[in-house]
C-alpha cells in the first residue's frame, strides 16, 4: 500500500505538476511528441535535476539514496537499453514463470541481445525492471513496439502486478484504445501543465 | 665525452626543414589539410626548442631552487593546457583545465621527487641537469595517458548517455554504472606506454638513450638511465590515468547520483 504524490515538480518547460496516485491506480498520460512526458517520468525517477519533489508514502526523494529511490520507483523507459552480450547478464533475478507468460522460455537467458527484436527487448526490459519489486511504476510506452497480442499479454501482467502490490502507475501511451482499457484517470501535458483528459 | 659530438650547424637543421616542408607540400598536394598544421607544429619545434635550450643553459647556471620550480610550473600548466585541448569534450569551465593539470601535478611531481630523493640522489636533489629532463619527460608522457584517458571518458560517456541512465534507473550506484567505462578509458590512457615499454630496444630505440649515445655515453650507461626513466614514466601515468578517470567520473554525476553531461563542453 503506498501513495505517489508529485509536490510541484518543474523540469525545463514542464511543471509545476502535482500529482496524486493512489496504491493500486493506474494513471495515463497522453501528449504530444516533445511535451514533456518523459522528462516528467525522469524527474519522479530523479535522474535529471528537476526543482520540487516526489514522494512514496512517507518516503521522500530528496531524501532518500538515489538508487535505492530509483529501485522503489520503477522507470520503464521507451527504448530500451541493454549494455552486456547476452539478455540474462542484465537480470538479477531469473522469474521465468513470467518469462514464459511474456512468450519466451528459459533459453531466453542465454540469447544474445544483438539477435532480439525491438518489441522482444521491450517485454524483456519489464521482466527486468520487476526483478528490483519496485513500489511504484513510471512507464514509458510500455507496448509502444507490440503487436496487439503481447500488448495485451504486458497490459495484463502490468495490472496483475499493480492490483496484487496495490502499486501506483503512470503510464504514457499514445493510443486511445488503450488509455480507455487501462486508465480511469487521464491527463494530457500541454503546455507543460497536466489537464484532465 | 663532448669532443666526440658533432656540433650541429644551422644549415643541418635547414636541410632536415626542407624535408618536413617537401612533406608539407606533398600533404597540399594530396590535399590532405594538414600542410598547414604541420607546417605550424615545425616553427613550435624550432621556436619551443631552442628557447628551452636558452632557458636550460641559464637555468643550469644559476641553478636556483625557485627557478627551477617556476619552470616546473609552468611546464605544468603547459600539459594541463595541452590535456584540454586534446579532448573532444573537456569538461566546462575551471574543471576542464584543473582535471588533467591536477592529476598530473600529483602524479608526475611525486615521482619525479621520489626518484631524484631516493633513486637518482644527484646533490642538490633539485639540480636542474637532472631535474628538470626527468620532469619533462614525465609530463610529455602523463599529458598524453591523461588526456587519452579523458577523451575516453567523456566521449564515451557521451554516447552512452541512455545506457548510463538506464543503468541508474534500474539501482545501480554511480561508479557501478561507469564502472567499464573508466576501467576502459585508464587502459587506453595506458596502452600507449605499455606499448613503448614492450617494444623498447627491440623496435624502437628510445629517444633519451638515443641522445645519450648521440652525446658520446657508454650505450650501457644510456640503457640503464633509459630503463629507469621508462619505469618511473609508466608509474607517472599509470597513476595519473587512474587518478584522472576517477575525479572525471565523479564530476560526471552530481551528489544525487545523476548523469550530468551537462557539464562538458561541446566539442568545436
Amino acid at each position: 500500500m503506498a501513495k505517489l504524490k508529485l509536490e510541484n515538480l518543474q523540469i525545463e518547460h514542464v511543471g509545476p505538476v502535482n500529482l496524486t496516485v493512489n496504491s493500486g491506480e493506474i494513471v495515463c498520460i497522453s501528449g504530444g511528441s516533445g511535451a514533456g512526458k518523459s522528462l516528467l517520468l525522469r524527474a519522479v525517477a530523479d535522474v535529471l535535476p528537476h526543482e520540487g519533489d516526489a514522494w512514496l508514502d512517507q518516503m521522500q526523494a530528496s531524501q532518500t539514496n538515489p538508487p535505492t529511490w530509483r529501485k522503489t520507483v520503477g522507470l520503464l523507459s521507451a527504448e530500451s537499453q541493454w549494455w552486456f552480450d547476452t539478455v540474462g547478464e542484465h537480470f538479477t533475478c531469473k522469474n521465468n514463470e513470467l518469462l514464459n507468460k511474456l512468450g519466451f522460455n528459459s533459453d531466453t537467458w542465454g540469447w544474445l541481445v544483438s539477435r532480439c527484436s525491438t518489441g522482444e527487448k521491450q517485454r524483456l526490459a519489464l521482466l527486468r525492471l520487476l526483478c528490483n519489486q519496485p513500489r511504484a511504476l513510471l512507464l514509458d510506452e510500455p507496448t509502444g513496439s507490440l503487436d496487439a497480442r503481447n500488448t495485451s499479454v504486458v497490459e495484463s501482467i502490468i495490472r496483475e502486478y499493480a492490483k496484487e502490490k496495490q502499486v501506483p502507475v503512470i503510464w504514457v501511451s499514445h493510443s486511445e484504445e488503450q488509455i480507455r482499457r487501462i486508465c480511469k484517470t487521464h491527463y494530457e501535458v500541454e503546455n507543460g501543465q497536466l489537464v484532465n483528459a | 665525452m663532448s669532443e666526440s659530438v658533432i656540433q650541429l650547424q644551422p644549415l643541418h637543421l635547414a636541410i632536415s626543414a626542407s624535408l618536413v616542408i617537401v612533406l608539407a607540400l606533398l600533404t597540399w598536394h594530396l590535399r590532405l589539410g594538414v600542410s598547414g598544421r604541420i607546417v605550424i607544429a615545425a616553427m613550435r619545434t624550432v621556436l619551443q626548442l631552442l628557447l628551452l635550450g636558452f632557458v636550460l643553459d641559464y637555468l643550469f647556471n644559476i641553478s636556483h631552487p625557485m627557478l627551477i620550480a617556476l619552470l616546473a610550473l609552468v611546464m605544468l600548466l603547459i600539459a594541463g593546457y595541452e590535456v584540454m585541448a586534446r579532448q573532444q569534450r573537456p569538461f566546462k569551465g575551471l574543471w576542464g583545465y584543473g582535471l588533467g593539470a591536477l592529476s598530473m601535478f600529483i602524479s608526475s611531481f611525486t615521482i619525479a621527487i621520489f626518484t631524484l630523493n631516493v633513486v637518482i640522489s644527484p646533490d642538490p636533489w633539485y639540480l636542474p641537469q637532472y631535474a628538470i629532463p626527468l620532469l619533462g619527460m614525465m609530463l610529455g608522457n602523463t599529458m598524453t595517458g591523461v588526456a587519452l584517458t579523458l577523451d575516453y571518458l567523456t566521449k564515451n560517456a557521451w554516447q552512452s548517455r541512455a545506457v548510463l541512465e538506464s543503468r541508474l534507473l534500474l539501482g545501480e550506484d554511480w561508479r557501478s554504472a561507469i564502472g567499464q567505462l573508466m576501467r576502459d578509458s585508464v587502459r587506453t590512457g595506458m596502452i600507449p606506454i605499455i606499448n613503448a615499454m614492450a617494444a623498447a630496444g627491440i623496435i624502437s630505440i628510445p629517444g633519451m638513450m638515443t641522445g645519450q649515445i648521440l652525446a658520446g655515453n657508454s650505450p650501457l650507461t644510456a640503457a640503464k638511465y633509459q630503463i629507469l626513466i621508462m619505469f618511473m614514466i609508466t608509474a607517472g601515468t599509470g597513476f595519473a590515468a587512474v587518478l584522472a578517470s576517477w575525479i572525471g567520473a565523479k564530476r560526471l554525476f552530481d551528489n544525487r547520483q545523476r548523469l550530468r553531461l551537462d557539464r562538458l563542453r561541446p566539442p568545436g
